[in-house]
Formats: structure tokens, sequence, C-alpha cells
């Protein structure tokens, strides 16, 4: 062996260990959260913790259900104004567009995406919540605009994904459907779109996945007061705020709470990124095939 | 309820059509109201002067450089990891078990929210290794945050470049190690560069991640240790604290600006990487 293959072995070596940085990253995250939320959780007990409804970190009181409920409720608004404009917009950019046109869009919808979320949040104190204020009545920091400020938020992962889950669709088929006389609309609905359908419920997943995690944009927005919300108008606090809001001055077992509620945060995405991994992959399988 | 095939696509082309220019207003909308009210604010002085006050006065220089070293480091940290993970990826592997675990570990971390990484780079960083609230902390919990973005886009850069090129490098005789560094890495070159660029933006409005990491001293940093305030942190506080709503605006009309000229250096790379291999 020579020695530039000795130097090409090391290379690779170097590379694979690289190439781990990534997985040894998630190990360690996964590894330091648990480490850190866990014992509170079985210390005063795993159901008190989940489906108890009082929030006192001063008592030793640390019941999450209200964040667990509202974060719940705030990611179901978002999708429910997320997903049809996303899938709206997808079906425009890949079947009812010029390409000249799809030029102009995609980068414009692209945009949204870079846009930081505490401006997304700052928008939507300064021009949402007064506005559903003086229409609804209520605080105006609410449930509502927390769902709204996320619906926007969520529509590049859904527009992107689903874009991409569309034009994989094998022209054959639109071309066969359009052949038998079916107008375009008739094609995206009866076979563009159920051969898309895996891609699409992923890009809905990971825009579910975004929705529950983003902190900022609801901080500003929802009004994080403790405490299941009552109706659309009433504030909520989600489980990423109640972490954010209280890091800064928590301690003790306290901030081990945040921990916990990290955790069940965290576990709530994993499910998700591997559900959508699962039905994307799924995708890739079946379109070889 | 049954239309006429004819009428229910006029009537489902119209109505996508409105929601996707719906869609475009609202984003439009968001950028001229930040501009229009920020614009104004904006002035050299207010770029190179200092906070006074906790931001009620003066301007935002030194959430300017706080911002600007975060990202560096952050860039620094996740380029080489990213980019050596692309290259093992394509260059020194083939599908199998290993790979698929790389693949999965970098979508699920892609998918972690920012405030986890917060608090992973609090315990870790700021606490267990003694960094403290500091550029160093932050720097590290971002470049963890931004390595999936730079995997992915250099792995579908290095990709793209056509199969010939290296037939002919190994032809040549040259190594896979003078292959890849003297024949795909630079073809593969504006691909990387618009990840770079990509993760830049991510870095500069990333708020929840960095705000329990380097903390929100309003000082010039002077070291990897000391703490420092971002743009998104300032205004997050000023609107939050309604410390100085002018002053929001005009931060976060820079802010704007910042990714707008991160979205279209990015779209021209791209678009001139695109046409030169296809």
């Amino acid at each position: 062996m020579n020695r530039l293959e000795k130097k090409d072995r090391l290379i690779r070596l170097a590379l694979l260990m690289v190439a781990f940085s990534a997985v040894s990253i998630l190990a360690v995250i996964t590894v330091f959260m648990f480490e850190q939320g866990t014992p509170i959780m079985f210390k005063y007990g795993i159901k008190s913790f989940l489906a108890g409804s009082d929030w006192y970190p001063s008592e030793k009181s640390f019941g999450l259900w209200p964040m667990i409920v509202g974060s719940f409720y705030v990611t179901l608004g978002a999708l429910a104004i997320g997903v049809p404009f996303g899938l709206a917009c997808s079906v425009v950019l890949t079947e009812f567009s010029s390409a000249r046109l799809r030029r102009i869009i995609k980068p414009v919808i692209e945009l949204l995406a870079g846009i930081p979320s505490v401006v997304y949040g700052f928008m939507g104190m300064v021009i949402l919540v007064p506005f559903i204020r003086k229409t609804f009545g209520g605080p105006g920091l609410s449930v509502l605009a927390a769902a709204v400020i996320l619906g926007i938020m969520i529509l590049p992962t859904i527009i992107s994904i689903s874009v991409d889950a569309i034009l994989a669709v094998p022209p054959a088929y639109r071309e066969g459907s359009i052949a038998l006389g079916a107008t375009p609309w008739q094609t995206v609905r009866m076979v563009i779109m159920p051969a898309a359908r895996s891609g699409i419920i992923a890009s809905i997943i990971l825009g579910m996945g975004r929705a529950i995690g983003e902190t900022m944009a609801v901080i500003m927005v929802a009004g994080n007061a403790v405490g299941v919300p009552g109706s659309l108008l009433a504030p909520v606090r989600t489980l990423t705020s109640n972490i954010a809001l209280e890091m800064g001055y928590a301690a003790g077992e306290h901030r081990q709470a945040l921990f916990a509620t990290g955790v069940i945060l965290f576990i709530i995405i994993m499910i998700l990124n591997t559900i959508a991994n699962v039905t994307s992959s799924g995708r890739k399988r079946k379109t070889k095939a | 309820m049954s239309l006429d095939p004819r009428t229910s696509q006029r009537v489902a082309r119209a109505v996508l059509w409105t929601m996707t220019a719906l869609t475009i207003a609202v984003l439009l909308f968001i950028i001229f109201f930040i501009l229009r009210k920020g614009l104004p604010v904006l002035s050299l002085e207010f770029l190179t002067k200092n906070p006074i006050d906790m931001g009620k006065e003066g301007g935002i220089f030194s959430t300017v450089i706080g911002t600007a070293v975060l990202t560096a480091l952050a860039i620094l940290i996740a380029t080489p990891l990213g980019v050596g993970t692309a290259i093992y990826l394509t260059e020194y592997t083939w599908e199998n078990a290993a790979t698929r675990i790389i693949r999965f570990g970098a979508e699920c971390l892609a998918g972690i929210p920012s405030i986890i990484f917060g608090l992973f780079g609090f315990i870790l960083f700021v606490t267990k290794l003694g960094f403290g609230w500091s550029i160093l902390s932050g720097g590290l919990t971002l470049a963890f945050m931004i390595l999936p973005t730079i995997i992915r886009t250099s792995e579908e850069a290095i990709k793209s470049v056509p199969a010939a090129y290296r037939q002919v490098s190994f032809s040549l005789g040259g190594t896979k190690w003078q292959t890849v560094t003297r024949v795909v890495l630079p073809a593969a070159l504006p691909g990387i560069v618009t990840g770079i660029i990509l993760s830049i933006g991510r870095s500069i409005g990333e708020t929840a991640a960095v705000i329990f990491t380097a903390g929100s001293a309003l000082r010039i940093p002077t070291s990897l240790f000391s703490s420092s305030r971002t743009m998104s942190v300032h205004f997050y506080i000023l609107a939050r604290e309604g410390i100085s709503m002018p002053r929001a605006y005009g931060t976060a009309a820079v802010l704007v600006i910042a990714i707008l000229i991160v979205n279209i250096a990015t779209y021209t790379l791209m678009n001139r990487f695109i046409k030169k291999y296809s």
C-alpha cells in the first residue's frame, strides 16, 4: 500500500466520524433532555405531571395539562389555516400556473420561510391582536391570534414538501387523465392528489411539528395565561412558551420542571418526525417501483 | 351536489388562485409594513451607535456586532461538519444501514424546535461546561441547529456534479480525495454556498435558542466568553417590554432587509448553479 492509499484510508475514516456528528448531537440532546427532565417527573408522578391542571412552581405544583391542551388547540388552529392555503398554493404552483409565473411565486413563498419568527410575532402583536380585540372582543391575545400567525408560519413547510410530492407524480398519470377528457381540476382531485398523498401527509405532519415547536411568535400573541382556554378568544399558554417565559428566572425543581416540559415537547416532535419519515420513505419506494 | 365539470374547473381555479394571491399578499404586507414603519428610523447613527438606557435611546450597533460574530462562529463550526458529512454520504459510501441512520439523525435534528436547542445549549454549554452566557455557547448551539441545512444542501450540490467529472479525474490517476477536493468540491461550491447563506439567514433570525445561551448583554463582545445580544433578541425585548416602539421597528427593518439580501443571494446563486448542470 503506497502513501497516497494510506492517506485516502485515513480520510475516509475521518469523514465517517464527521458524518456521525448529526446523529451524535441528536443523541447528546436526547440524553441531556431526559437526564434533566425525567427525575422530577418520576418524583411527583408522571400522571400528575401530564394530567394535573395546576401550575404553581413556587408551591411545587407542576401540572402541564393546560399547556398540553393549549399547544394542541393552537396547532389544530394553525393546521386549519395552513393546510388549505398551503395546498392551494401547491396546486396553483404545480398545475395551474405558467412556468414564468411559477418563477416569480416560488421565491416569494420561500421568503415567507426566511422571515424571523419574532417578526411574525411582532406583526401579530401590533396588527392581529388589536384587530381581534376590536372585532370579536376579549383581550385579543388569544388562541385565534396564535393559530393565525402559526398558520402563516407553517405555509412554507407545507408548500415546499407538497410541491415536491406533486412534482414527483409521473407525468403519464396527468397526461392519461387529460387524454380521457378530465378537466385539470378533476385531474388534480382524482389523480394527482391521491398519487401524491403520502408526501402531502408528510408535509402536514412536518408543518404540525413546526407549529408545536414555535416559541417566540406564540409568546407575543397568545396571552400566556395558564389554564385550559374556554374559547377561541381566550388567552392560552403552550408548552414552548411555558419554557421560554420562565427559564430566565427558574431554579431548582422549577427549572427541572421546565426541562420536563421540554421532554414532553421533545417526545411529541420525535413521534411526528418518525411518522413523517416513514410516510415519505414509503412514497419513495412506491415511485421507484 | 354535482356541478358541471367545466363550471367546477372554473370555480376551483378561481378559488385556488385567490388563496394563493392572499398568501402572497400577506407576505408582501408584512415586508412593506415593517419597511414603511422602520425605514424612517434607520440612519447611519442608528446602525453605528450603541443602545443607551436598555435600548430606549441610541442605536443597535452592539447587537449588529453580536449577531455577526455569533453567526460567523456558528457557520465556522457547522460548515466543515456539514460538508464533511455530505462528502461521506455521496462519495465514500453507498446506501446502507449507516447512511440511513445518518440521514434519519439529520432529519430529526432539523425538526427539533429551537427552544429545545436553547434548553440543551443552556444546560450543556452555559452550566455544565461553564462557558456561561457567551458567544461560544450561543455559537455552538446555533451550529448544531443549522447543521442539517448545510448537510442537505451540500449533499444535493455534490450529487448534481456530473459523474463524468469524477471519471475523468480518476482516469488521470487522481485519488479519491484529490478528485473530491480538486474536482467535485469546486464544481459544487455554488450549491454549498447557497446552503451556507440560508443558514446565515436562519442564524440571524433565531431568538429562542440564542437568548438562553448567548444571553442579552448590551456591551460589544470582547471575547468568545462575553455575553452578547443579537438583533433578534434585542428586537424581541424592545417590542415585548414596550421599551421603544420606533427602535423596535427600526431593528425589525434591519432584520427584514438582511433576510431579503440573503434570499436574493440564495436565489441568484441557485439559478446559476442549476443552469450550469442541467
